[in-house]
């Protein structure tokens, strides 16, 4: 009977999804990115005082036309801090995930293509390093390291690795059984020319959604490190470490808390945004969200 | 005809797609009395399906349907939704294609009967009980009181059939539909379970819609069939009837795609070329012109319409009806 | 099913091992000598020589690291510096604190996620459905130190409702416990909802378009019980999995807001062992939070295992 089989499924029952256009939002989140990465690498040239500057008469001194968003607990310019801080939060926000897009995109890479015992190896030490609550691995790591942004980005990025690893493996996975990948095999293509030519590219685009993701990930982590006091020294200013200084105030100016926790929440939610956007453009097996 | 159990009134339903709107079942009219058994015949996407869907007010959620299903005396896309949860289940029972996907994977097969049941029937839990272990007998399932505490997946394919089945008749519907209920299932299997479907329905007496995309399997088993094809009922008639003086040259090479016993083995079954039309843009004659080694100019340009032929209860849509010569055992 | 088991248990000892070499490794090799950081930096070298030799510490690093597994095996996790508790006095202490705080946020994450995951899955793609995922999406971007932030302000500063900080034992006073625990719970069940609506709704959308959901529905039964027995049961498993991945962001979303809202849990603990580089604490409570971690995911996939017959019969 399997000539009468022919075409046209009989239900077309889809599933309920919306379709998403890169809608309003989307480029909502796009500017809000852009706009504050322009300020924080423009930071050093702006019109700021100083972020680190205290003036002990001028505490928690309201709006002013010399502050323009007033002072901090220690009378220091909340403007130049928000700026700053935001400059420390994207540092690391940015290069940590990067740190994990590298190794784990490679390692899941190499996994995926070559399986056997590298595979086994790779996904069971990622097993291991995942079974440590991250918070605490990246607390204990940092106490003993001592708080620098170098070290925070290091151990937020080494923390980044599985996941990375986990999203690369996935995708190498569907594409090596594709039909460019076999052709280019059958071809006499190098192992190396295969993984950098054919399946990088490919692979490049869902790590890069996930890289996104990430980012926001790595903000909020590193937020929450320097709100504890254990992430950058002070008296830098970060996001987290000014709503951890701002708690203490919260009663007197509640703006010294909600500010930067403000920019953090569109900063993150913007991050999210684009990176979900382009998770749901590049994978299409994704069901709705 | 006014003893129908069911009434199949002008009934069309759509379906909204990326590429427009597909019509999916295109003004059908089918009745049905108590206690017969109706084939419904025709290839994948003909809408067959659909149909029984729209019976079973089982469309998706998008889908527009249009025209009355009357049943037993009420029309069943008009009906509240409590009255027609009463009635599903009770007096209007289906078997779907697939018994790996129909039972649910996480319940066991007696709640699953169970809950029919006691749904309907006013029983309680020993009462449901012992109908379900008769009813598990009844479709020849052994070491039924067994089963009753075991998962769908610790059966094999022909066995969650007749539990599906069983399910089906729990509480003695009034009128069964048996969606393509042996496709999924292994050649040797599937003439046991039609056997079964075929006993159980003259024993309780109910009307089944036998859904199928294989005449053969309508053949001795139905009282009445009709042809669908994009849609549209093609060609309906008492099945006798039909299989021997057939019009529809789109019912002949459905029939003429059988397999048959007697022909030697590898013999290539001659099958319907082409493929059938786009139906999200109609074609503005008969849908199977294209396909058809008899059409005409005429066949392209105006729809032919259901009429009557010589014998009673025959109807087809041709221009060019085809006359049958031998007589074609199936 | 007890196959099922063994495997699972015998999987379990190369990750416990990995685990705990990790954590040695980590309180080894970093920089910080232990015998300075107990005398302080002005010690002569004499006296750090001989505390070093007492503690072990110049033996060779597989040797120490055996002799530490030993110990742990044998119950021994070590003992703090500076306030004299054993690693397992001081845990034993708090955990009822951290558990208390995890429990209650789970169980307020669970009551907000789960039925706003199941009115959004039965009415997927209406207006409430897409108000309540965009407004899940954006809970999912705000970090619970915020959150706690915005809570104490609102009912402890604003409204006096609440107390910002502070605790007392479940035992002296439950009313009063539960009042330190309402912010702190609920801060954390904020960021617990919307990755459980969210996996749960999807799950549930396509639960809903099964065959075996069709054939409820033609069996006529009851809408609630389509929706709570043969949708949701199969979800349920998807619901126990993301409890169990939960488990890892709780313990560290419960380490900053027992921190902000000072109850005396883990967390705290851990926090404060940091600050005071009581090294022998932070080795001890990571151990045991990371191997508590990998065993309580052992639970899960048991708990997964219960709830599918698929798995449970090995079909899986």
């Amino acid at each position: 009977m399997a000539t009468l089989e022919l075409s046209l499924p009989e239900e077309v029952e889809q599933p309920v999804r919306r379709k998403r256009g890169l809608g309003l939002l989307f480029w909502f989140a796009i500017s809000w990115i852009v706009i504050i990465f322009a300020v924080a690498i423009l930071a050093p040239v702006l019109p700021l005082q100083n972020p680190v500057d205290m003036d002990m008469l001028e505490r928690r001194a309201w709006i002013s036309t010399e502050h323009w968003l007033g002072t901090d607990g220690l009378g220091r310019d909340e403007l130049a801090r928000l700026i700053w801080g935001a400059r420390v939060s994207l540092t690391v926000g940015l290069c940590a995930p990067l740190i994990g897009l590298i190794v784990g995109g490679a390692l899941g890479l190499l996994a995926g293509y070559f399986r056997g015992r590298f595979e086994t190896l790779v996904v069971g030490s990622m097993d291991v390093l995942l079974a440590f609550p991250p918070l605490i691995f990246a607390l204990a790591v940092v106490a003993y390291l001592g708080q620098s942004i170098p070290n925070l980005t290091f151990i937020l990025g080494f923390l980044g690795i599985p996941a990375f690893m986990r999203v690369s493996r996935a995708a190498t996975l569907t594409l090596a059984r594709r039909e460019f990948v076999i052709a280019a095999e059958a071809l006499g293509a190098t192992h190396a020319r295969i993984l950098l030519r054919e399946l990088l590219p490919n692979v490049f685009l869902p790590l890069f959604a996930f890289f996104l993701l990430g980012v926001a990930v790595t903000i909020v982590a590193e937020g929450s490190l320097s709100f504890l006091g254990l992430g950058v020294p002070p008296p830098m200013a970060s996001w987290g470490s000014m709503i951890g200084e701002g708690r203490e105030s919260l009663e007197m100016a509640p703006r010294l808390a909600f500010l930067p926790a403000f920019a953090m929440f569109v900063t993150v939610l913007a991050f999210n945004l684009v990176g979900d956007t382009l998770r749901a453009l590049t994978d299409p097996r994704q069901g709705a969200l | 005809m006014n003893g129908a159990l069911l009434s199949i009134q002008d009934v069309a339903v759509e379906l909204p797609t990326p590429r427009g709107n597909l019509r999916a079942v295109d003004h059908v009219d089918l009745t049905l009395e108590a206690g017969r058994t109706l084939g419904v015949v025709g290839e994948s996407g003909c809408g067959k399906t659909m149909l029984s869907r729209a019976i079973l007010q089982l469309l998706p959620k998008k889908a527009k349907l249009t025209g009355r299903v009357m049943f037993d005396g009420r029309d069943l896309a008009r009906l509240d939704p409590e009255s027609l949860r009463e009635l599903r289940g009770r007096d209007l029972a289906v078997v779907f294609q697939d018994p790996m996907t129909s039972l649910n994977p996480v319940l066991t097969i007696g709640t699953q009967l169970m809950e029919t049941i006691q749904e309907h029937l006013e029983l309680d839990a020993p009462a449901a009980k012992r109908r379900s272990i008769d009813l598990l007998t009844a479709v020849g399932i052994p070491a039924p009181e067994q089963r009753l505490a075991q998962y769908p997946h610790q059966c094999s394919g022909g066995m969650r059939q007749r539990i599906a089945i069983a399910i089906a008749m729990s509480c003695e519907p009034k009128l069964l539909i048996a969606d393509e209920p042996t496709t999924a299932l292994d050649v040797t299997i599937q003439a046991q379970i039609l056997d079964l479907l075929a006993r159980e329905q003259r024993r309780r007496h109910m009307a089944m819609i036998l859904i199928t995309h294989d005449l053969g399997v309508v053949a001795g088993r139905t009282d009445e069939v009709a042809v669908m094809y994009a849609g549209r009922v093609v060609e309906r008639a008492p099945t006798p009837t039909l299989f021997k003086r057939m019009h529809m040259p789109y019912t002949e090479a459905l029939l003429a795609a059988i397999p048959k016993l007697e022909t030697a083995p590898h013999t290539p079954l001659p099958a319907i070329s082409g493929r059938p039309p786009d139906p999200t843009r109609p074609l503005p004659g008969c849908a199977f012109a294209p396909r058809c080694r008899y059409a005409a100019g005429r066949c392209h340009q105006a729809k032919p319409d259901l009429s009557a032929a010589e014998t009673a209860g025959h109807f087809y849509a041709c221009f060019h009806p085809i006359q049958m010569a031998e007589d074609v055992g199936a | 099913m007890l196959n099922f088991i063994v495997r699972r248990l015998i999987y379990l000892v190369p990750v416990l091992l990995a685990v705990s070499l990790l954590t040695f490794l980590i309180a080894s090799l970093l920089p910080g000598d232990l015998a300075y950081v107990i005398l302080g930096d002005q010690a002569t070298p004499e006296k750090v020589a001989a505390l070093r030799h007492d503690m072990g510490l110049d033996q060779p690093m597989w040797w120490r690291y055996l002799s530490w597994v030993g110990q742990v095996l044998q119950g021994d996790l070590g003992r703090s510096f500076r306030t004299g508790q054993t690693v397992l006095q001081a845990v034993a202490e708090r955990i009822p604190v951290s558990i208390e705080l995890m429990l209650l946020a789970e169980i307020i994450g669970l009551v907000i996620g789960v039925p706003l995951a199941i009115a959004c899955a039965a009415r997927a793609g209406s207006a409430f459905d897409r108000f309540m995922t965009g407004g899940a999406f954006a809970m999912l971007s705000v970090p619970s130190f915020l959150s706690a932030i915005l809570l104490i302000y609102l009912f402890a500063v604003e409204l006096r409702w609440l107390p910002a900080t502070g605790y007392v034992p479940l035992t002296e006073d439950p009313i009063a416990n539960l009042r330190f625990f309402v912010l702190p719970a609920l801060t954390l069940a904020l960021a617990e909802w919307p990755g459980i609506m969210r996996v749960l709704r999807s799950d549930m959308i396509a639960t809903l378009q099964e065959d075996y959901i069709s054939l409820a529905k033609a069996k006529g039964l009851k809408p609630s019980r389509i929706l709570f027995v043969h949708a949701l049961k199969p979800s349920s498993l998807t619901l126990v999995t993301i409890t169990g991945i939960n488990i890892g962001r709780l313990i560290g979303g419960a380490l900053i807001v027992e921190s902000i809202f000072a109850l005396p849990g883990i967390g705290r603990l851990l926090v404060g062992a940091i600050y005071t580089r009581d090294l022998i604490i932070l080795q001890g409570v990571v151990l045991l939070v990371a191997s508590g971690f990998v065993i309580m995911n052992f639970i899960v996939d048991m708990l997964y295992a219960v709830l599918d017959p698929r798995i449970r019969h090995g079909h899986a």
